[in-house]
């Protein structure tokens, strides 16, 4: 378990009436769905990102939409924060549960509500395992595209709340892309439906604005998700360079080509060898950096770029080239890559899944300079992306029972978001900002900015309950309801916020 | 708590190792006594990256993280940190089947195995359970792990079970009377067979190639002796000298996995002594539960001076018969049998030893049989062990669930390597009103070799044993 609080584990100062909240909760319920034995409720007190732990108060684990509707006005009602989570296998503590509130777990949602194969869609509730979507659709040659490394775990809840990516959103795109309607249960408890079954909707796109919000405006009860057909044609090589330099070249003078692969995925000499060592998954030997390409689509036109891409890969200094034969061949390739994370849990004891995204023409330069920090720190950073599009994820190693060492390793991991920003890039890509990045926001947005980003979560969560402390800096408070607080408002007087 | 109950004081004891005066509560903190805590070195190798949720069969029925890998190992960590051993607590590590399936999983190498072995060891020396579970864990270990008696219970049972009581009892709803673990120990028994009991040496077939030792085991000696038979059989078809030493008692694998500690280490001292003294070059084992323990003797006696070094050397030779056919290279002929196979990975056998692809080329490579995939079949079936027993409601659903997915296969002939497992989804499928047919591999590469035909393995005639 990744030790070493990097962040002191919050104590927030109770809001609302929680007794009264958790009674009415166990008769909306039953006892059996609502937890406050400590013990229990510990085992919530952090999602995949271990780093960041407060035990909720309550536990609640709803086992319908109505149920959630439920828990969700109570909160209101009673004035107490709520945070929603599915698998928990978040990376920026985006589900990071508060001391004063409940803690809503969808875990037990994990019905496929509908698959509508001839309009080429499905309905799913929240908890559905996103590898599970894929699983029913397959037998009618149908899947869903958004593919984080953690599909066999995550929940499609989870991937509309952080906009989840995945190797495969090169071409087919993010979680925005891929849902067309969400039943969501804002946070004064009304349940609502943004989208719809309409590839074009008028009026504002709020569908869009909830898609990647990271679970502060509300929370979702089903999502009608997009299936595609599946590819006539997969084609997948795993090619081996010398140096990252020489795999970077490969990327732009592939996509320079035109082509526009499935994925591009490259990893490092030090994150391979912690995937040898986790699945042996048998990479070329002595390789600096590997890339995974895939294609897909028809047949005729994968054959025809694949030959190119593997050229290109050979220009730029490709020592072996290796093609999946079969599907357990490509599953194979693609172990080592979607394990690697925890995988560096083998070779260091503590380590920072950083996420950031830079233009792909600066790879060479931004891994120069991480390389730089790295030697300069004595700070070892692993490196696997998403090369295509340029998302970064530096895994930053380092063991939290050395004194001095977990700060080191924050330091570098902010300067890789640093050089991000730097070279016109992003603080993350697609594992959000959640509670751990709370404190880059100001690098890359002005005050302005994320006031008018506040205006619009305020419309949906004006009392601040819904998930709050998550991504903004400092939390504000939205225009209050007259009549019901008098005088300054105790965050306001605390410094803790300002008003509107 | 911190309570020693009596029942708690097993078989025999040799060494002064787990010395019950020894302080119970010290340094370790919390929830545990300083004697073995659960490792915080391999508690830190969990990154809590959470893909092990969906393998774990508790997950998968409650969707709870107390009830997950990934929560127990927290739990765990925080019971080292000051958190005391609750009821609760207790209830999240007994609810653990052990199949290890979230080994499988684990993309960190986080080995579950030895941290929930400690955690239940310390839970049965800390935690005084309710009056009726400590009767009933005394009833199962004064019965499971002694061959003898076992196979005492076979006479009046096969009686039971003939005179028609049985299926009266069910019928009539008596036995809907008995508490759940004592009716779910009914359910379970299969209908007893008679079997000639092996000769101590079996020779070897043609050139011998190999002498192996047999473990007999408890469950599979008792009900399950042709599988034992089968076994002796293909093995000396395939060239192995198969020595039966007699007196080897239980290999300890149900007492380590329900925390007796004690008793297990007595239990592997002996049958340690057994093949050692055998003299041979394997030690086969047939039942995957047993032979996952015997592969982990080397720790279980890491502290029992000399035994150590025998306990290491005999961990290195142990084989499962699937395993060790593989490994040597099938010679004998197969005759062809016309069969569809549902192959049932045991998890003691896939996660528990990682043996997976072995049991299925041995099928394959008989001509005429196909094998099926199960859906899911990396989720337990619920027997584990003596979970069924203890914990028989969460083990009857995953039981149900096993057995919808191995009806969907359409195959005629359930196939396993596991004892437990075969009597688990056997009662699985009767309550469904179902019967299929269940044998071992073994059974199925025996009925090959001697060119018996399909229906002896589909019971639709005795099987002639020779």
């Amino acid at each position: 378990m990744e030790s070493g609080a990097l962040t002191p584990p919050a104590r927030q100062e109770p809001r609302g009436d929680l007794d009264g909240c958790t009674a009415r909760l166990r008769e909306l319920l039953g006892r059996e769905s609502v937890i406050t034995d400590r013990q229990r409720v510990r085992t919530y007190e952090c999602d995949g990102l271990a780093s960041h732990r407060t035990v909720p108060a309550v536990v609640v684990l709803p086992e319908n939409a109505e149920q959630v509707r439920a828990v969700v006005a109570t909160c209101s009602a009673h004035g107490v924060p709520f945070v929603a989570r599915g698998s928990g296998t978040g990376l920026s503590a985006g589900a990071l549960p508060r001391s004063d509130g409940v803690l809503v777990v969808t875990s037990r949602m994990r019905r496929i509500l509908e698959l509508d194969v001839a309009n080429e869609r499905a309905v799913v509730e929240p908890g559905v395992v996103n590898l599970d979507v894929t699983r029913a659709a397959q037998p009618y040659g149908y899947y869903f595209a958004p593919d984080p490394s953690s599909q066999q775990v995550c929940s499609v809840g989870g991937n509309v709340a952080e906009n989840s990516g995945g190797a495969h959103c090169l071409k087919h795109g993010f979680t925005v892309n891929h849902v067309l309607a969400v039943s969501v249960v804002t946070p004064d408890g009304q349940e609502v439906e943004l989208g719809g079954h309409a590839r074009e909707a008028p009026g504002y796109d709020l569908l869009g604005a909830f898609v990647g919000s990271e679970g502060t405006l509300g929370v979702v009860t089903s999502i009608t998700v997009r299936l595609l057909r599946v590819p006539e044609s997969v084609r997948t090589l795993l090619a081996g360079f010398p140096t990252t330099d020489d795999a970077g070249a490969a990327v732009s003078a592939i996509i320079a080509a035109g082509i526009t692969p499935a994925a591009v995925e490259m990893m490092d000499a030090l994150s391979i060898s912690a995937a040898e060592q986790a699945v042996r998954c048998d990479y070329p030997e002595g390789a600096g950096a590997v890339l995974i390409v895939e294609l897909d689509g028809p047949h005729a036109e994968v054959e025809h770029t694949f030959t190119e891409v593997s050229e290109h890969c050979v220009a730029h200094g490709a020592f072996e080239i290796r093609t999946a034969a079969d599907e357990r061949e490509r599953a194979l390739i693609w172990k080592g890559r979607k394990s690697a994370f925890a995988a560096v849990g083998r070779i260091s004891r503590d380590y920072i899944v950083q996420d950031g995204v830079i233009p792909r023409t600066a790879l060479p330069e931004v891994l120069r300079r991480i390389a730089e920090l790295s030697a300069s720190s004595g700070v070892r950073v692993a490196n696997v992306f998403h090369a295509g599009d340029g998302n970064l994820h530096p895994l930053v190693l380092f063991d939290g029972s050395d004194p001095g060492e977990t700060e080191r390793a924050e330091e570098v991991s902010g300067a890789i978001l640093d050089l991000c920003v730097e070279h016109g890039g992003s603080i993350t890509g697609e594992h959000g900002v959640g509670a751990d990045k709370v404190r880059y926001m100001g690098r890359m947005f002005t005050p302005e900015d994320l006031d008018t980003m506040q205006s619009l979560r305020c419309a949906f969560d004006p009392e601040g309950l819904c998930n709050p402390g998550k991504v903004f800096p400092t939390p504000r408070l939205c225009g209050e309801t007259p009549g019901r607080r008098r005088g300054v408002h105790p965050l306001t007087e605390a410094g803790l916020a300002e008003q509107f | 708590m911190n309570e020693r109950t009596p029942e708690q004081e097993p078989a025999p004891r040799e060494s002064g190792r787990l010395d019950p005066s020894a302080p119970v509560s010290s340094g370790a903190g919390g929830a545990f006594d300083a004697f073995h805590p659960p490792q915080r070195e391999l508690i830190d190798d969990c990154v809590h990256c959470g893909f092990c949720l969906p393998a774990c069969p508790t997950y998968e029925l409650w969707g709870e993280e107390m009830d997950s890998p990934r929560g127990r190992i927290h739990l765990m960590e925080t019971g080292l940190d000051g958190e005391p051993l609750s009821e609760s607590m207790v209830e999240h590590f007994d609810n653990c089947l052990g199949c290890m399936a979230c080994v499988t999983a684990c993309p960190s190498g986080v080995r579950y195995g030895p941290l929930i072995n400690r955690t239940r060891a310390q839970v049965e020396r800390n935690h005084r359970r309710e009056l009726g579970q400590r009767l009933l864990r005394r009833l199962i270990f004064g019965l499971f792990p002694h061959p003898r008696r076992l196979r005492a219970l076979r006479g009046p049972l096969a009686l039971y079970q003939r005179s028609g009581l049985s299926e009266l009892l069910r019928r009539t709803g008596l036995t809907d009377g008995l508490p759940a673990s004592l009716r779910t120990m009914e359910e379970l028994v299969p209908p007893v067979r008679s079997a000639p009991r092996i000769p101590e040496r079996v020779p070897a077939r043609g050139e011998r190639r190999a002498v192996v030792g047999m473990l007999t085991g408890c469950v599979q000696h008792a009900f399950f002796p042709e599988v034992n038979t089968a076994t002796a059989r293909v093995l000396a078809s395939e060239g192995c000298e198969v020595l039966v030493p007699r007196g080897q008692g239980c290999c300890g694998a149900l007492s380590e996995h329900t925390g007796r500690e004690r008793e297990a280490v007595a239990f592997a001292k002996r049958v340690v002594d057994t093949f050692t003294t055998a003299g041979v070059d394997y030690v086969v084992v047939n039942s995957a539960g047993c032979g996952s323990t015997l592969k982990e003797y080397a720790r279980l006696l890491a502290d029992e001076g000399e035994y150590a070094t025998a306990a290491a050397s005999l961990a290195e030779r142990v084989r499962d018969v699937a395993e060790l056919v593989a490994e040597l290279g099938p010679v004998a002929e197969r005759h062809r049998l016309e069969l569809t196979v549902a192959y049932h990975d045991a998890c003691h056998l896939s996660h528990g030893q990682g043996i997976r692809s072995q049991p299925r080329e041995l099928l394959r490579s008989v001509p005429g049989l196909e094998v099926r995939e199960i859906e899911r079949g990396e989720i337990c079936c619920g027997s584990a062990g003596v979970y069924n027993l203890l914990r028989p409601e969460p083990a009857a659903e995953l039981g149900e669930l096993k057995a919808g997915n191995v009806r969907a296969t359409g195959a005629e002939l359930l196939v396993t390597a596991n004892p437990g497992c075969a009597m688990q989804i056997g009662a699985a499928l009767r309550r469904r009103g179902e019967r299929m047919p269940v044998a071992h591999t073994v059974q199925v590469l025996d009925a090959a070799v001697r060119g018996l035909p399909a229906e002896t393995l589909l019971g639709r005639r005795a099987p002639a044993e020779s």
